[in-house]
């Protein structure tokens, strides 16, 4: 068994792929440096070893100040946000049996996009909030929009239990109503709104900090770990319907918190930063080619997230000449990725 | 046990073959119906706007072109408009229905072959640097930002293999997607004057082309919708999957990319038309393939038909519904097609592909 | 009384009912097998034995109780069930495939302990696939894949096992090669089998107890000796056919003639 890594204690035991614990590992340790790098660079550039420094919880006190005051926030979001989407795209994609099933397609983003445009929109030309867009007005909206979508989509995929293919379509169905709701919004919109709009549509980290992402931290605190306890039900349900119920999983219980889990997820993550849409599709589909196996794996996909969409955020604040919104640089940063892996590796590919 | 039971089975078989024939003539008759409807579309489609027309008119001034305000309206914004609404409608029905049949997935549409993110960026392109604002402008370079997609999606999904896998296609298809979206999106941001122009566009529309955007984009539609015919008995045979298409004689690199030039031929010249619009090509399929089951040689002639129907129908309502503005084809589509789609899967059990 | 039974069973899909009043007790420590004609409702029934079906009249009882009011995962710990021809999601080796027989001895604390390695290791050896562990399952010849899925849920360590046409798509050797391993399945551990089978000439010769259905109720149930007969393959399939014993086992061996 030397390609599983085996725990075992009285209480606790289990085995995990060496390349998933690997993946994982060197995924961390790029995280931490491009953390170090990220809240480093800047107006006032503090060196790598400083800024480890301050991570480990020492360093200059001015450090320290200008980390956690100015820079963390900022990456906390992308961490977050990175983070959630990652898990939210990998949970979809077991559980539909299909990489297309990720929620850019299920109509939560566009739910999100809804309320966010609505009040950009409305906002300014009505006056109600003169001194420009309050970001948590927003923010709030956003979250409204995708759970309203999300408790939609649930409500019209539920017939006697949820089926996996009903709710893909089903969310794409709401999803194109969104969709033509913000177009027709951005052709009423007021000259002067449509900046703001759309860089908010293109998912965005500028200006963003505790504030919103907060409830995005707290989502995925409580729900992370809920995902990693399902993940065993996951690989049963893989199995198709039948065996996994002969193997003792209760389907629409299992089924449902796995929905639940990854639309709460998407709902928060999206609400924070704007629908940064190619991250939940792209990195469990990295993840998989990385790790291996028949399914993305879960923290992995947490995890290059997490690194994707803070690495695209510092490239796009540090290296580019003009900041362009985030969510344009993860799709610079993964989708090459990704066609490259998809050339080299000649092996059959599975969702 | 094959032994048991021929002389059983042969009654039962001949019963089959009786009841296989109901259905065809069921769906001829079907093929009918649909040509009808459209043709009621095309006629509320040139009588109903801002300023309604009796039916005795619109075929008075359709016969003689006599200089009125009727016939200027007919000739110059009405015929127009119906006849790019038909062609578009039945070029991304078409077109969807190639796409999920190749890719075998539901949730597949022409826009996963790139041409939708290729047309944008192309169009963008012209406004930002050419200067470019008119539909009439934007249709030779959409056209060609979506070939110049496709042909990239489709060369990377062949690189996996010689022959590309349905699930490369999807993978490559997003992946190039996503970078042109991108793209387009970094070309956008803080330049006011193109995101103006952009929005009209990206919304999706049937106003404002004239007969000239019909009659440019007319013969690459055509090509596509008989390819699309033609190819349909290919598709039937890939739909039992690759190896056993292959075991039935069927060139699976030469069925594909014959399909997916057809689907880039239509939805390529439907993009440049109109701008995109992509609700048809994923609803229309599933509408179709409820009536018609999986049999493409109806489900594409099916498939064509409500696509037009739909298309002209969501349009006559846009002009309707907010006299004395207009609301875009597009966004009707989404708002009416939207509904009608949960309902319909919600009602019905989906044939897999 | 026997651990799994049938009382007054209906099962059916929508209005249509499939199964009718149907009564069944497997009997314990033997490998039983429902023989009958395609649609019969042998695989609904012992989906319903299974709990993958709930019976629209009756119940089926698991050592006393309702089986519908234990929970699925209790149930899991007890009866093992193979479906129709279960496919794999791709990349998935078989080692990970019968290791997935497990989950119902697992808590989310307690997930791969000595046990569940040990369980698995023995179930590769004993069905020999322990040479073929690391390959993945879909790219395994369909006898393969067979043994893969049945050490899947030789893994859960069930008393009852249930097999739906367990040799479907298999050439005749392999059949035998699925079927004896079946077989060795009852006769080394003492496992009760209930299964769907097509070929009658198999069934009489791997089962203890023959159960025969027609149109939704069980028409005759016994040793094949018993059921296997001209008279009742004539009611049953329509099938005009010589029953002669069998030169190898003494088993009735179905010679058919023609249909009736």
């Amino acid at each position: 068994m030397s390609t599983h890594l085996v725990v075992r204690t009285p209480v606790l035991s289990g085995r995990v792929p060496v390349r998933s614990v690997a993946v994982a590992v060197l995924g961390g340790c790029l995280l931490v440096l491009t953390l170090a790098w990220s809240i480093g660079a800047g107006d006032f550039p503090i060196p790598l070893a400083d800024s480890l420094a301050v991570l480990a919880g020492a360093g200059d006190p001015a450090h320290r100040f200008v980390i956690t005051e100015l820079r963390m926030p900022r990456a906390a979001v992308a961490l977050v946000v990175g983070a959630s989407l990652g898990l939210a795209g990998a949970l979809f994609q077991t559980f539909a049996r299909n990489p297309l099933a990720s929620p850019d397609v299920l109509g939560i983003t566009d739910g999100a996009s809804v309320g966010a445009v609505f009040v950009i929109v409305s906002g300014s030309s009505a006056g109600v909030l003169a001194t420009g867009i309050s970001a948590l007005g927003v923010a709030a909206a956003a979250l409204a929009g995708a759970l309203l979508t999300a408790a939609a989509l649930y409500l019209f995929a539920w017939r006697r239990g949820i089926d996996g293919t009903r709710f893909v379509l089903i969310g794409v169905g709401l999803g194109a109503v969104m969709t033509a709701g913000v177009s027709w919004m951005l052709s009423k919109a007021a000259i002067y709104d449509l900046p703001a709009a759309f860089t908010w549509l293109a998912g965005s980290l500028a200006g963003r900090g505790w504030h919103e992402v907060t409830p995005a931290l707290y989502a995925l605190a409580v729900l992370g770990p809920v995902a990693i306890v399902l993940s065993q039900t996951l690989r049963v349900l893989q199995l198709g319907d039948d065996s996994a119920r002969g193997l003792g999983v209760r389907l629409q219980v299992a089924q449902l918190s796995i929905l639940l889990v990854a639309v709460c997820l998407t709902a928060f993550a999206v609400s924070a930063a704007g629908p940064i849409d190619f991250v939940a599709f792209v990195v469990p589909q990295i993840a998989l080619r990385l790790v291996g196996g028949s399914r993305p794996p879960l923290i992995s996909s947490a995890i290059l997230g997490a690194l994707l969409v803070l690495l695209a955020d510092t490239v796009s604040r540090v290296v580019l000449p003009t900041e362009l919104p985030v969510g344009v640089v993860t799709a610079f940063v993964g989708a090459p990725y990704l066609l490259w892996l998809l050339t080299r590796t000649n092996r059959k590919v599975s969702a | 046990m094959t032994t048991i039971a021929p002389s059983r089975e042969r009654p039962a078989l001949a019963g089959t073959t009786a009841a296989a024939a109901a259905p065809r003539r069921r769906l001829v008759l079907g093929l009918a119906v649909l040509g009808v409807v459209l043709l009621v579309a095309i006629a509320a489609s040139l009588a109903i706007g801002s300023k309604p027309l009796g039916l005795g008119t619109v075929w008075r001034v359709l016969g003689e072109n006599d200089g009125s305000d009727a016939a200027i309206i007919v000739h110059e914004l009405r015929l127009p408009r119906t006849v790019l609404g038909v062609l578009v409608g039945l070029a991304l029905g078409m077109a969807g229905s190639l796409m999920q049949g190749h890719t075998r997935n539901p949730l597949a549409d022409p826009a996963l072959l790139g041409i939708t993110a290729g047309a944008s960026v192309a169009v963008v392109a012209a406004i930002k640097f050419l200067s470019v604002t008119s539909p009439i402008g934007y249709v030779w370079f959409a056209m060609a930002g979506s070939v110049v997609a496709a042909v990239t999606v489709y060369l990377i999904g062949s690189g996996v293999s010689r022959t590309p896998s349905p699930l490369s296609l999807v993978l490559a298809g997003t992946a190039v997607t996503a970078l042109l979206v991108s793209l387009t999106t970094s070309l956008l941001v803080n330049d006011l004057t193109t995101i103006n122009a952009y929005r009209f566009w990206i919304v999706g529309s049937l106003a404002g082309r004239g007969m000239d955007v019909a009659t440019q984009l007319a013969p690459f539609l055509i090509a596509g919708v008989v390819v699309a015919l033609a190819h349909s008995p290919a598709l039937n045979l890939l739909s039992l999957g690759d190896d056993i298409a292959r075991g039935l004689g069927q060139n699976l690199g030469r069925a594909r990319a014959v399909g997916l030039l057809a689907t880039t031929l239509l939805a390529g010249a439907a993009t440049a038309a109109c701008g995109p619009i992509a609700f048809v090509g994923l609803v229309v399929p599933h509408v179709a393939r409820a009536w018609t089951g999986p049999d493409y040689r109806f489900l594409m002639p099916y498939a064509g038909l409500l696509g037009a129907i739909l298309l002209l129908v969501s349009d006559i309502v846009g002009r309707v519904v907010v006299r004395p503005g207009e609301l875009q084809v597009g966004i009707v589509l989404a708002l009416i097609g939207g509904p009608f789609f949960i309902a319909l899967v919600r009602r019905r059990r989906l044939s897999s592909l | 009384m026997t651990r799994l039974q049938a009382v007054d069973l209906s099962v059916g899909y929508g209005d249509r009912s499939v199964v009718t009043d149907l009564d069944l007790a497997v009997p314990d420590h033997a490998i039983t097998t429902v023989i009958g004609p395609n649609g019969c409702g042998k695989s609904t029934m012992l989906r319903a034995l299974g709990r993958l079906l709930r019976p629209t009249v009756g119940h089926v009882v698991l050592d006393g109780r309702r089986i519908d009011e234990i929970s699925t995962k209790q149930v899991a710990r007890e009866l093992a069930l193979l479906p129709q021809a279960p496919i794999a999601p791709e990349g998935l080796v078989v080692r990970d495939l019968v290791a997935r027989g497990r989950h119902p001895r697992q808590s989310w604390l307690r997930q791969w302990s000595a046990d569940d390695e040990q369980v698995v290791a023995q179930t590769l050896d004993w069905t020999a696939m322990t040479d073929l562990a690391d390959q993945p399952v879909d790219q395994l010849s369909g006898g393969q894949r067979q043994r893969a899925w049945i050490a899947m849920a030789l893994a859960q360590q069930t008393d009852l096992v249930l097999l739906d046409e367990p040799t479907t798509y298999l050439d005749l050797s392999h059949q035998i090669d699925v079927l004896d391993l079946v077989r060795r399945l009852n006769s080394e551990h003492g496992r009760t089998v209930v299964m769907v089978l097509h070929d009658l000439n198999l069934a009489a010769r791997y089962s203890d107890h023959v159960v025969a259905m027609r149109d939704g109720v069980i028409v005759a149930a016994g040793p094949p000796a018993a059921v296997i007969t001209p008279d009742l393959l004539r009611e049953v399939f329509g099938l005009d056919a010589l029953v002669i014993d069998d030169p190898v086992t003494g088993k009735p061996l179905v010679v058919p003639i023609g249909c009736v």
